[in-house]
């Protein structure tokens, strides 16, 4: 089971259905939408203007210690202390992975692009980040959903589903190799 | 499937940094060690060997600096990036001038990073004579799905198309640049997937531009990319689809509708391989394959000076001709087959072929709007039929001769001429209207009162 969490959405409330159909379809399992039992204030970073996804990472974990695995999603700004922004993160072979809809829009990089690719693109960033916590690393195969994307534009170009090999790393423990 | 694990030391006083850092490159597959001091790195280093390392420039006891300098003594062949919140000329000199590969400036854009540490991967296995490693051979069973792959996407059996397969094959695995030319509908991105996907760049990415999609001003954007701030709405840095193909393949699909400023930009890339983000001062060394496609007379076009013949002469070197489906007449029973089985499951039928009068009407038809033609024809038919087979009342009118059929209402037959229309021009609504004779609004008032595709 799976524990969607979205706080701070606003208008990009709508993906969270079609979000979580994709989770469910891709990894077989259930997910089970929750509103947030905590503050996301909390992961604010007024010096920055921005919510540290390390600091979402944590409070999702203590907020769903009972979930086998924990998504947020949210449509703030995520960094972490390194980097200029992140589109999502998650614990390594953990529990818990954030992804945010902030930067996954088109009209601030002057894109023209149709209506659902934003939808496209949190479903992507949805799987990867929940890859991550199945314990996957980026691939380098291009048709795998687990590549790298630093832009949007990388997010486009892969597709939403993981690779053969990718596939083994997130199927259900006993589930047969295809 | 992560190929090249590397070997990364982290060195930074504050806990914050160090761990995203270390989790970002985990999340690469690197090996990464993370030293919270000049002291526990140095000790570190006792024992373990580094491909890169990061070093934070300010930190109580050693400095950044000063660990440089013992690092770059302790073992030359690393590659030192130094970090520092606060950039000066002179800190970056200092930096330099005792080893360091590069310097950056937290916090710092994610591609800038990654991109840094790739740089200073590579420039390491270089000096060291190390080949990078070649793409994995794929496991059999990828191999045979990547057959599969190709093999579905381009079905048929017909001397004009396997003429066309033969010709994939053999360019797909030198670095030439590819024209494809063929009508509308005939399936020219197919063939250039095929060419990528054979081809050894298959582990980088197939980057698609339709070169008449999108007027001057953003065709440039969309190629070169942009700095933030490069233009009134450019709020944040933008790679370029010439940037994305680096390693992989650019597919430039309507070549011939470049304008005069973007033909001669493109050659500029073509030939020096380096480019400019619109903004940016920084050049970029980018390496991909070129495969274009069109479907009008370049020749002419280069005879009436509306296309570069440096340009023409740089793309026209393997030429493919994607044939129209009119000469493979004896692939359209597969092809019709393929679509239904495509087709049906999505409008929740159970269809298991086509009768010999509808399949015998299918060969008829000449097609003018090619395989993409036959294709919404099956999808339509597999709407209509009842089943267990499509049969002839299923098809849209279809008659030998490629022009809407006499019979249906008026009404009907404006609907699949538009239809036609659009498919020939690939949805393109200008061109379509142009071709109709009709203004853009009549069109798309057409388009929305019979419900038309694009």
């Amino acid at each position: 089971m799976i524990r969607l969490v979205p706080f701070m959405l606003g208008a990009h409330e709508a993906l969270v259905g079609p979000v979580v159909a994709c989770l469910e379809r891709t990894f077989g399992e259930r997910v089970e939408v929750r509103d947030p039992g905590f503050d996301p204030a909390a992961a604010l970073d007024e010096r920055r203007g921005q919510y540290d996804s390390r600091r979402f990472l944590r409070l999702l974990l203590d907020d769903a210690h009972d979930a086998p695995r924990v998504l947020g999603m949210t449509g703030v700004d995520l960094f972490i202390p390194v980097l200029t922004f992140v589109f999502g993160e998650a614990q390594l072979g953990g529990r818990a992975a954030v992804v945010s809809t902030f930067r996954l829009r088109s009209e601030p990089y002057g894109i023209v692009s149709p209506p659902e690719r934003l939808l496209e693109r949190a479903m992507k960033e949805a799987l990867h980040e929940l890859g991550h916590t199945h314990g996957l690393v980026h691939c380098d195969l291009a048709d795998c959903v687990m590549r790298s994307s630093t832009y949007v534009e990388d997010i486009d170009a892969k597709p939403a589903r993981f690779c053969v090999d990718c596939a083994r790393g997130v199927a259900p423990p006993g589930a047969a190799s295809a | 499937m992560k190929r090249n694990p590397a070997r990364l030391l982290i060195v930074d006083d504050e806990f914050s940094m160090r761990d995203s850092l270390a989790a970002w490159f985990q999340e690469d597959g690197h090996d990464v060690v993370a030293a919270e001091s000049a002291e526990q790195a140095l000790r570190t280093l006792d024992d373990h060997r580094f491909d890169v390392a990061l070093l934070d420039i300010k930190m109580p006891g050693i400095d950044g600096v000063e660990l440089l300098e013992r690092v770059r003594v302790i073992d030359p062949a690393i590659r030192v990036i130094m970090i520092t919140a606060y950039a000066t000329v002179e800190t970056a000199v200092r930096c330099l001038k005792h080893g360091a590969f590069d310097y950056i400036t937290k916090p710092v854009d994610p591609d800038e990073l990654t991109r840094l540490v790739a740089r200073a991967l590579e420039d390491k296995q270089h000096s060291e004579g190390v080949t990078p490693a070649p793409p994995p051979s794929p496991e059999p069973e990828r191999r045979v799905e990547r057959e599969r792959g190709v093999a579905d996407a381009i079905i048929g059996e017909s001397p004009a198309i396997l003429h066309t397969l033969e010709l994939i094959r053999q360019v797909a695995a030198t670095d030439a640049t590819v024209l494809i030319r063929g009508e509308s509908g005939t399936g020219k991105e197919l063939i250039a997937r095929a060419v990528h996907r054979e081809s050894p760049r298959r582990y980088f990415s197939l980057i698609s531009v339709n070169c008449g999609a999108l007027p001057e001003s953003l065709l440039e954007s969309e190629l070169f990319g942009h700095e933030k701030g490069a233009f009134t709405g450019a709020l944040y840095r933008r790679k370029g689809k010439l940037e994305l193909a680096d390693g992989g393949t650019i597919f430039l699909d309507e070549v011939a509708t470049l304008t005069p400023k973007s033909q001669v930009d493109l050659l500029r890339v073509l030939e020096t391989h380096e480019l400019n983000r619109l903004g940016g001062h920084e050049t970029i060394k980018v390496d991909f394959r070129v495969v274009c496609a069109t479907n009008e007379d370049l020749e002419a076009l280069v005879a009436d000076k509306r296309f570069r013949e440096d340009l023409y002469y740089r793309l026209n070197v393997f030429t493919i001709e994607a044939p129209p489906l009119r000469n493979r007449v004896s692939d359209i029973p597969l092809l019709a087959e393929h679509f239904l089985r495509r087709a049906a499951p999505t409008v929740g039928r159970n269809l298991t072929g086509f009768s010999p009068e509808a399949l015998e009407r299918l060969c008829a038809h000449t097609w003018p709007g090619n395989v993409r033609e036959l294709a919404n024809a099956v999808e339509r038919a597999a709407i209509v039929a009842a089943g267990p087979r499509v049969e002839l009342h299923d098809l849209p009118p279809l008659n030998g001769g490629g022009h809407p059929a006499a019979q249906g209402s008026l009404e009907d037959v404006e609907r699949q001429h538009i239809q036609r229309v659009l498919d020939e021009h690939d949805g393109n609504i200008t061109r379509s209207a142009r071709a109709l004779e009709v203004d853009r609004a009549t069109l798309y008032n057409k388009i929305k009162k019979y419900e038309l595709r694009r």
